[in-house]
């Protein structure tokens, strides 16, 4: 029988209150709870405090704002594979919600909560990395943002600091772009063995499109803070075709940093990659709408 | 420490002193007695204790009690109305959507959430929607039958009270 351990708990009323509680050290915020309280039953977070912000409904929106979509905190994974407005501006939401856990958990689980985890292996840090999202973590002394690619510092850890929570995350929508996910797992609702971003920005004649930019995230296979980084910056500039598609994936094959587990072995997991980032790649520039 | 947490099960409202690490599956079960959900594999993967938290199905054994309260839950128990069984149970009796029955009370309460939202589902949607759930007696088929007999009940007006 899995039992977390002692715990107090506090209900927060405001976002004020929240942050006031957040002070205390050795305080989690509890919001889907469904990383944290497995983590609690196993010992491998052993909070004193756990504030629940499920009532802070004011942070459980997405809504497309002039040039930016912006998703509270508390969406829920399902809010945002329901949300046409996500879908519209960045289909790459749609493709990774449909592979996040199972059709239950997407209830509960919350977007915030997704990124504030900073699982290696979790799909929506790669996605967030892709889009180049930035994110909006409330103090009480005001709001600070963060670009997402400095939020995560390394396995389970963020800049969210004491007395902090994550408000939102904003992600600037730009004309002449697309965006695709693709995620190879074992079973359903299981994590990734690999699983590959990718957002283009083309332009340029429909019949000869040139990329303006590329984001390129990568899940659970090492890559720093997400990124593939050295494919982006590969890709920006050249013609959108499949022989730059098959050169950035094999860059970014190269320079993320795979670990041999249960789910595979290091070369199997980088021959992924490779796959994963051309398929990315191809259908995120199948989706892309050109001016004439 | 123990915090009150007061709850209505199937409209019914009950209070309790808990500690705050008291899972919600074992409040219903050991607290109220309610024992038709399941506590299955304890991790979140197996969908045997999957209730209704204010609407919405969830994997009993990953939430708190603390935070149901003030809240509705509604369990497999609070399917039946009147001495009447929900479609969806009498779905799995007319399609023998179980064998020994213990992941049934949570496939029960993702069928019925399923059909209010989705009511004529093929069967794509309807493993879809229990796809987090484990069958181990490999009764997947019955079961997506079972459902599918529940939505065609409901379609064709039978469902309604005389």
């Amino acid at each position: 029988m899995q039992v977390p351990s002692h715990v107090e708990y506090e209900r927060a009323k405001s976002i004020e209150h929240a942050l006031s509680l957040l002070t205390r050290p050795e305080t989690r915020v509890l919001a889907g709870g469904h990383s944290l309280i497995p983590m609690m039953k196993l010992r491998l977070a052993q909070p004193e405090l756990l504030v629940d912000i499920n009532g802070l409904t004011e942070l459980a929106f997405i809504r497309r704002d002039g040039d930016e979509l912006r998703i509270g905190a508390l969406a829920r994974h399902a809010d945002l594979l329901d949300s046409a407005a996500a879908g519209e501006c960045f289909p790459i939401f749609h493709d990774a919600e449909r592979v996040v856990a199972d059709p239950i958990v997407r209830l509960w689980g919350t977007i915030g909560g997704s990124l504030c985890q900073a699982d290696p292996s979790e799909d929506l840090s790669a996605v967030f990395a892709a889009v180049r999202a930035i994110v909006v973590i409330r103090g009480r002394a005001g709001d600070r943002t963060v670009p997402v690619r400095e939020f995560h510092l390394g396995p389970y850890e963020t800049v969210v600091g004491p007395g902090e929570l994550l408000a939102e995350i904003r992600v600037p929508v730009r004309s002449g772009t697309g965006s695709a996910y693709e995620k190879v797992s074992r079973r359903v609702g299981d994590w990734s063995i690999a699983a590959a971003g990718a957002v283009l920005q083309l332009d340029g004649a429909p019949e000869r499109p040139v990329i303006a930019s590329a984001g390129l995230g990568l899940t659970a296979v090492g890559a720093e803070r997400f990124v593939a980084a050295e494919a982006e910056e590969f890709l920006r500039g050249r013609v959108a075709d499949e022989a730059s598609f098959a050169a950035a994936a094999a860059i970014a094959a190269e320079h993320c940093h795979p670990s041999a587990d249960q789910r595979g072995p290091e070369d199997y997991k980088r021959h992924l990659v490779a796959e994963l980032t051309t398929r990315a790649l191809r259908r995120a520039a199948a989706r892309v709408t050109l001016d004439t | 420490m123990t915090i009150r947490v007061a709850v209505t099960v199937n409209g019914t409202e009950y209070a309790r002193d808990v500690e705050p690490r008291l899972l919600l599956i074992h409040f219903i079960r050991d607290e109220l007695g309610l024992t038709g959900s399941h506590w299955g594999c304890d991790t979140s993967n197996c969908g045997s204790c999957v209730m209704w938290l204010d609407a919405r199905p969830v994997k009993s054994c990953t939430v708190l009690a603390a935070m149901a309260d003030g809240r509705a839950v509604r369990t497999v128990e609070g399917l039946e109305q009147d001495g009447r069984l929900d479609p969806v149970q009498q779905g799995f009796i007319e399609c023998h959507g179980l064998q020994c029955g213990f992941c049934t009370s949570g496939m029960l309460m993702t069928a019925r959430w399923l059909l209010d939202h989705h009511p004529d589902p093929d069967e794509a949607e309807i493993r879809e929607a229990i796809s987090g759930q484990v069958c181990r007696c490999t009764g997947y088929e019955n079961i997506v039958r079972s459902v599918r007999w529940a939505a065609d009940f409901e379609r064709s007006g039978r469902g309604e009270p005389a």
